[in-house]
């Protein structure tokens, strides 16, 4: 049995398209400073750092070194992990490992990009392989497309119901200070937004956004001393794929099944429905609201449109997902998982302001990138 | 910390021009590593790979080696940097109660890269990138200022690469096995004053894995365990003039970090053997003195003694080093696995006899911004 361990602080920049006020270094920091403010902690409190971006969108090698201004890393240990798109993820669970561990105290975790510093679908087409592969794979939204066409053709969803959960996301932004695109949308504009790649649609689709995140975690003699209500985590997993695109499973999405399979497990939620009071997933596009609800076993497979029509995942519905506005409101990649992550810290310690959902006892995390990696954090406010 | 056994290793040979590509290095050394464990995959609770997307040439470059890492299935994760850091987060995660065994692995296949372009990467995108700095340029600004400091000469770093190339000839891995003199190195061409071609390490493509274990889970492996005693970290400041060059203080400190977890309070008594992270030949005297083998300014005189050599009382580099076998961020694992080999017994001809305490040593950035220590022990 590892020691158990809770979120206690997180910090945001303000995210948007084009941070020429900063560079990247800075922008590091601004996270850094309002998570330390955020947990009433100094930089000298903080044992070791964890930090990732995807290399190629910046272009600068060796993040960890170079990050050193920002992150506060001077004479600490530090370390960079990456996966993608699920990197804030990967970030979240490796800063979990460090104090779990016995071996730190209290470990900082550190997303960011500068989008606009890169081609990112461009940077993103280099994860194929350069053989089979590269020539043909059109950045990260033609799986996700193809996916949403096969689940149309085989349930009878329609792009009104991905409109819907574009809505809904998008619509909670507007409670979120932090977040990128802060748009009142209906459905119409969701359809008469131009199409990407077919049926995803502009407004259907996350944005590129400049900005970090930082999330502190504690040990459990420490976290009560930062906090009187930590976030605890109970369970973390990931599961990946991949050798090439097209041996993956698309109508199943093993990944995201075993996944969200071994937190439940480990969390002990039979039903998400009702055992878990509030999620942030990492929906890149409207259309993974839809499909990816019945991997994650919200119903029987091809029901998800009935409850999105229903209102399930609203503000005000049985489960409210993404409150913060989610993905397609925000999207600094390497810190886009992690941002996940703390907004869902931040419901289960109550301190999310304008977008709290109320009495938050269970919440749950997620993200998604790379070779259709998922990352599943059961966060609670009673500890393990 | 709770005890933590290396229970496999498993690694390439290290050469030029392989034709292996990422999946297929990755799989030779944990297959390896593997067997040498005695244990199948199915025992493999979870995965940590070692990739930079830019050696690699490609995005979330551990797409292309997880799987075949053994990630199929079961968690995974992926450090980029020195393959010292991803062992230290699968520790971790071994300790962390939630999996039994952690499989580490790295590679890089150098020879397909621009190495010095790669490095140049590494500098600030604004103020240094376009001087053209890279590592032979920037290493060499740290030899002269740690030469300068302490008075070391170019004889002294000489005589760490003809140690370590002769060390290398009793290994079979090793990339460059050279039986070489002060004079070759000295006469060998200047690439940036005052390196020269033989106090540097080579372009290597390989691949290098490590399986740890808990104690209970350690007992079913077939080989003797070698048992973790300390690890620590530590970084630097980024920028060059930010730094004492000549002193790496985040060395000694991640040293005696390490020694304290490990009960060790006279490392050049208590050490028997040690694998360090000489990326050029200056480096190694440096190393010297952080990890507390000698006093601050001593590394020419420790080599000079013979302490470090092959039959002194503490051998450095037994398998050649990384002067000897540089795969960039495998090279700091390909330590761990050497100084395992060394505690087993196992280590062949370059078998430093009755190593009961043995050091690995892993660095990262520019002029060894960051350092890594283990201490291990039979």
């Amino acid at each position: 049995m590892g020691t158990r361990t809770a979120i206690v602080g997180v910090g945001q920049t303000h995210h948007t398209s084009k941070r020429k006020d900063v560079n990247g270094q800075e922008l590091i920091s601004e996270a850094v400073k309002r998570a330390l403010q955020d947990a009433a902690l100094e930089l000298k409190d903080i044992d070791a750092i964890v930090i990732g971006n995807m290399d190629h969108f910046e272009a600068i090698n060796n993040v960890d070194c170079w990050s050193i201004d920002g992150s506060g890393a001077f004479m600490k240990p530090i370390m960079k992990v990456t996966t993608g798109g699920s990197t804030g993820g990967t970030l979240g669970s490796c800063a979990y490992y460090h104090v779990a561990s016995g071996l730190f105290d209290v470990v900082m975790a550190i997303g960011w990009e500068k989008n606009s510093e890169s081609d990112t679908q461009a940077a993103i087409s280099t994860c194929a392989d350069p053989i089979v592969e590269r020539d043909f794979f059109g950045g990260a939204i033609g799986p996700n497309a193809a996916e949403y066409a096969m689940y149309m053709e085989q349930f009878g969803a329609t792009q009104e119901d991905a409109a819907l959960v574009a809505v809904r996301d998008h619509n909670n932004a507007l409670r979120n200070p932090h977040a990128h695109l802060r748009k009142f949308i209906t459905v119409e504009d969701v359809m008469k937004s131009p199409v990407l790649c077919w049926p995803i649609k502009l407004l259907d689709s996350c944005p590129r956004s400049d900005g970090a995140c930082a999330v502190i975690y504690a040990s459990e003699t420490t976290a009560p001393k930062i906090t009187p209500n930590p976030a605890w985590v109970h369970a973390t997993a990931v599961s990946h794929d991949y050798v090439y695109f097209g041996d993956y499973d698309w109508e199943m999405m093993p990944t995201l099944r075993t996944t969200v399979d071994r937190v439940y497990g480990r969390a002990g939620i039979t039903d998400p429905l009702k055992d878990v009071d509030v999620m942030e997933l990492y929906l890149p596009f409207s259309t993974c609201g839809v499909v990816w609800m019945d991997h994650m076993h919200m119903c029987s497979l091809g029901d998800a449109p009935k409850l999105i029509r229903k209102g399930v995942f609203d503000m005000n519905g049985e489960l409210p997902i993404n409150p913060s506005g989610g993905v397609l409101s925000t999207n600094p990649i390497g810190a886009t998982g992690l941002i996940r992550l703390g907004e869902a810290a931040l419901q289960v310690m109550g301190r999310a302001g304008e977008r709290q959902v109320g009495d938050v006892r269970t919440a749950l995390a997620t993200a998604f990138g790379s070779c259709y990696w998922f990352e599943a954090t059961v966060l609670r406010s009673t500890k393990p | 910390m709770e005890r933590v056994a290396v229970v496999g290793i498993g690694q390439t040979k290290y050469e030029k021009g392989k034709t292996k590509n990422f999946a297929e290095l990755s799989y030779e050394a944990t297959r390896k590593a593997l067997d040498d464990a005695g244990i199948e995959l199915s025992d493999i609770d979870n995965v940590v790979t070692t990739t930079n997307d830019f050696f690699d040439g490609r995005t979330i470059a551990c797409m292309a080696v997880a799987e075949a890492a053994g990630s199929y299935g079961r968690d995974a994760t992926n450090v980029e940097g020195d393959g010292t850091l991803s062992a230290f987060y699968g520790l971790m995660r071994t300790l962390s109660g939630v999996y039994g065994t952690t499989m580490v692995s790295a590679h890089c296949k150098v020879s397909e890269g621009s190495p010095r372009k790669i490095v140049n990467q590494a500098f600030d995108p604004i103020y240094d990138r376009l001087l053209g700095m890279d590592a032979i340029s920037s290493s060499a600004l740290q030899a002269r200022a740690y030469m300068q400091r302490f008075g070391i000469t170019e004889e002294q770093c000489a005589r760490v690469s003809v140690k370590n190339h002769g060390n290398a000839r009793n290994n079979p891995y090793a990339h460059v096995p050279l039986d070489i003199t002060v004079d070759d190195v000295m006469r060998s061409p200047m690439l940036a004053e005052p390196i020269k071609r033989l106090d540097t390490s080579p372009i290597s493509d390989g691949a290098c894995a490590i399986i740890l274990a808990t104690e209970e889970r350690a007992r079913r492996a077939a080989r003797k365990p070698v048992w973790i005693r300390g690890v620590a970290h530590c970084a630097d400041a980024y920028r060059l003039g930010e730094r004492d060059l000549a002193w790496s203080q985040p060395l000694e400190t991640a040293a005696r970090k390490a020694y304290r977890m490990a009960g060790i309070s006279h490392p050049s008594r208590e050490i028997d053997v040690a694998e360090v992270y000489d990326a050029f030949s200056y480096m190694e005297l440096m190393w010297y003195e952080g990890l507390g083998f000698c006093d601050r300014g001593e590394g020419g005189r420790l080599i000079d003694s013979g302490v470090t050599q092959m039959g002194g009382k503490l051998p450095v580099n037994p398998s050649g080093g990384v002067l000897s076998a540089h795969s960039v961020q495998v090279a700091g694992l390909a330590r761990i696995a050497e100084a395992v080999l060394q505690l087993r017994g196992e280590a062949g001809k370059r078998q430093v006899p009755g190593a009961r305490v043995a050091l690995a040593h892993g660095t990262g950035g520019i002029c060894a911004q960051t350092h890594c220590v283990w201490v291990l022990s039979n």
